[in-house]
């Protein structure tokens, strides 16, 4: 992976001491909060509803041991004992306290970690997809090109006040597991016709109160041309975003006011103006950054161990079917590890746990350690050969948990127990979800399908894209939860609708359970997925199992 | 007419640990929402959330939230400010709490 250069080290370290001096004044009276929270957001530090929150940036998703277990470590000497994965790869603390987060902050920096630019509206961690470098569909390992994006956008000095936040997702796969199409850019790569690689860049999508999917701003776009265009369309933006409202701000609200021949035409035009000025600079540094994503060297393993394993022991069997991926090489598979099991909190993980991934990452994983934006770590290259010990070294950490993809596998924002945006929790029915249908054992026959939650509007649980989206929200005093369905976070992306009014928080289980049930009964065979059958049949048949009294209404 | 007032505690987030704080009747800043003084008259409600805002080296974003007498002192009206007070409502994951955060 990527390593620090000078450069890098000395700007990170710069910001360091720059912010351990900005709390300093801010303790002693010389800044104001006002004039101190922009400065502490830069460096990813929010107050939240209990405490302090330290959001670290991991670009792209991709950690290597050493830095797991100086998390570890952080989270055990400043934090409670864990940390959060979120729905942008990145680590969360919950606990920090202010006059310790300097000294954490140079903890990051000595393994090449920091916080900056995971707030504030500015370019934020570039996200990846979390096979990058191992999946059998890939193109091109897209985790060079993030790379580049981070290295040119990070203190960028016409792009660090943009008009709000701008996210930006990259797939090498035509597989999108980096939901590209709720991203400022996606970008995914193609080949064109003579198999020169490139990308289909997308601009304007976005979540939030607003939610809108990417549209096709380029078709095709070489990769010597990756940067300069994506300059064009943050200048485009910088200048025709929106900074009256905050909540009309995004880019997604600039393409669809202006309308996208029109924003093309700013941004061809900047391109025009801009394309000259790079002149190669950026596909030598890219040059170099390529080779530090080069593969590990992958020897052939006999898989007959995995083979016997597999006959040997159905727990393992399970996790097989569920948590293993496709790997390039036919001897090795793709460990997705969950997050998920039963009634946790989904991404968090204690610091026992990071350093049982650091280990097994380095014994078995070429160290190396993947962050998904569904709130679970990956193993990108593991041999098949290894897999029955590192189902053992997992089960032995707690992280063996067999439900990839199923339906105890659910993105969750932090909610109300700790976001102050939040209007109702998210945790604790995610976690009502995963042990109810735990209890019932019928994970297994649902199959695949994906339950996100949000608890709040600005959809950090990306409820939109969910098969069965759970917003959150406040109504009359008391917790509430609005239904979507048929949300699709890949390649056929697609904004769930809503279903109707609100459920209780101890009613919003039992209206999934009758959604599934209604699943399980309209399905045409087990090997009809969830959104499948939504899509065959449309919503009527599950909003009428989401409110039967309705329908009784109806009919009388 | 003008609604009455409701009841309320002035409540905060301590500026060094970042835990929550409320504002007992002596001046101190306590961890406990039980031990905070419950304010039923709104000028008084003014003039105590005023002592917070001068204290900006000691609380972050002081402001009244509702809350009502309870058997043992005041208690949260709102479901936010419930969960503010009691700490995220999922068990936590690792050893438990970590460092001691010294109230004030």
């Amino acid at each position: 992976m990527y390593s620090y250069s000078d450069f890098d080290e000395a700007f990170v370290r710069a910001r360091v001491a720059q912010f351990r001096d900005q709390v300093d004044r801010r303790l002693a009276g010389a800044l104001t909060e006002d004039e101190f929270r922009p400065l502490r957001l830069m460096n990813g530090l929010y107050l939240q509803l209990h405490a302090y929150m330290l959001r670290i940036a991991i670009p792209y998703g991709t950690l290597n041991p050493s830095q797991l277990r100086q998390l570890a470590m952080i989270a055990e000497r400043w934090d409670r004992g864990y940390g959060h994965f979120t729905t942008r790869t990145n680590i969360q603390f919950h606990w920090p306290r202010l006059v310790d987060v300097p000294d954490i902050l140079a903890a990051l920096a000595d393994v090449g970690m920091h916080a900056i630019q995971t707030s504030g509206n500015c370019v934020r961690n570039v996200t990846a997809d979390h096979f990058a470098g191992a999946a059998a569909d890939e193109i091109a390992d897209p985790r060079p090109y993030a790379e580049l994006i981070r290295q040119w956008s990070t203190d960028h000095p016409e792009f660090s006040f943009l008009p709000r936040k701008f996210k930006i997702a990259i797939t090498g796969a035509p597989a999108d597991r980096a939901v590209t199409r709720s991203h400022d850019i996606g970008l995914r790569m193609l080949r064109d016709a003579g198999g020169a690689p490139g990308f289909e860049v997308l601009v304007g999508g976005g979540l939030g109160r607003t939610p809108m999917l990417a549209q096709v701003i380029r078709p095709f776009l070489p990769e010597a041309e990756l940067l300069p265009y994506i300059e064009a369309i943050l200048a485009a933006y910088n200048a025709a975003g929106r900074r009256d409202n905050k909540f009309k701000a995004r880019v997604k609200i600039t393409v669809f006011e202006h309308g996208l021949e029109a924003f093309r035409d700013e941004v061809e035009a900047r391109f025009a103006e801009i394309r000259e000025g790079f002149a190669g600079v950026d596909a030598a540094l890219l040059a170099s950054i390529r080779a530090s994503f080069a593969p590990p060297p992958l020897a052939a393993r006999d898989p007959a161990p995995f083979h016997a394993a597999l006959a040997r022991d159905g727990a393992f069997r399970a996790f097989s079917d569920t948590n293993l991926s496709p790997h390039r090489h036919p001897d090795h598979a793709i460990v997705t590890v969950s997050l998920k099991a039963h009634g946790a909190t989904p991404g968090d993980v204690s610091a026992d746990q990071m350093r049982a991934l650091a280990d097994i990452a380095e014994r078995w994983g070429h160290g190396e350690l993947r962050v998904s934006h569904e709130q679970n770590v990956v193993l990108p290259h593991v041999a098949r050969a290894d897999l029955p010990a590192v189902w053992a070294a997992l089960k032995a950490a707690g992280l063996a948990t067999a439900n990839v993809g199923l339906i105890s596998d659910i993105i969750a924002c932090p909610g109300m127990d700790y976001c102050s945006l939040a209007t109702a929790r998210s945790i604790p029915v995610a976690q009502a979800i995963a042990l109810r249908f735990r209890a019932l054992e019928l994970e297994h026959a649902i199959g695949r399908i994906k339950i996100k939650i949000s608890g709040c509007i600005n959809a950090c649980g990306h409820h939109h894209v969910g098969h069965i989206g759970i917003l959150g929200l406040e109504k009359g005093g008391v917790e509430s939860y609005q239904v979507t369905l048929g949300g699709d976070a890949t390649e056929a992306a697609a904004i769930g609708e809503r279903a109707g009014p609100g459920f209780a928080h101890d009613e919003i289980v039992p209206a999934v359970e009758r959604l599934v049930e209604a699943y399980l009964a309209l399905r045409d065979g087990p090997e009809e997925s969830f959104i499948d059958t939504f899509r065959r049949l449309g919503a009527a048949p599950f909003r009428a199992a989401l409110y039967p009294r309705e329908g009784r209404r109806d009919a009388a | 007419m003008s609604r009455p007032f409701t009841p309320a505690v002035v409540t905060a987030s301590d500026l060094r640990g970042g835990h929550v704080v409320w504002l007992a009747a002596d001046d101190r800043w306590v961890r406990d929402i039980a031990a905070a003084e419950l304010i039923e008259d709104e000028a008084h409600a003014a003039l105590r959330l005023l002592h917070a805002q001068s204290q900006p080296l000691v609380v972050v974003g002081p402001y009244l939230a509702e809350a009502r007498r309870g058997p043992h002192g005041p208690e949260p009206a709102h479901f936010r400010e419930i969960f503010r007070s009691r700490g995220p409502t999922h068990l936590l994951p690792g050893p438990g709490p970590g460092p001691v955060q010294p109230a004030g």
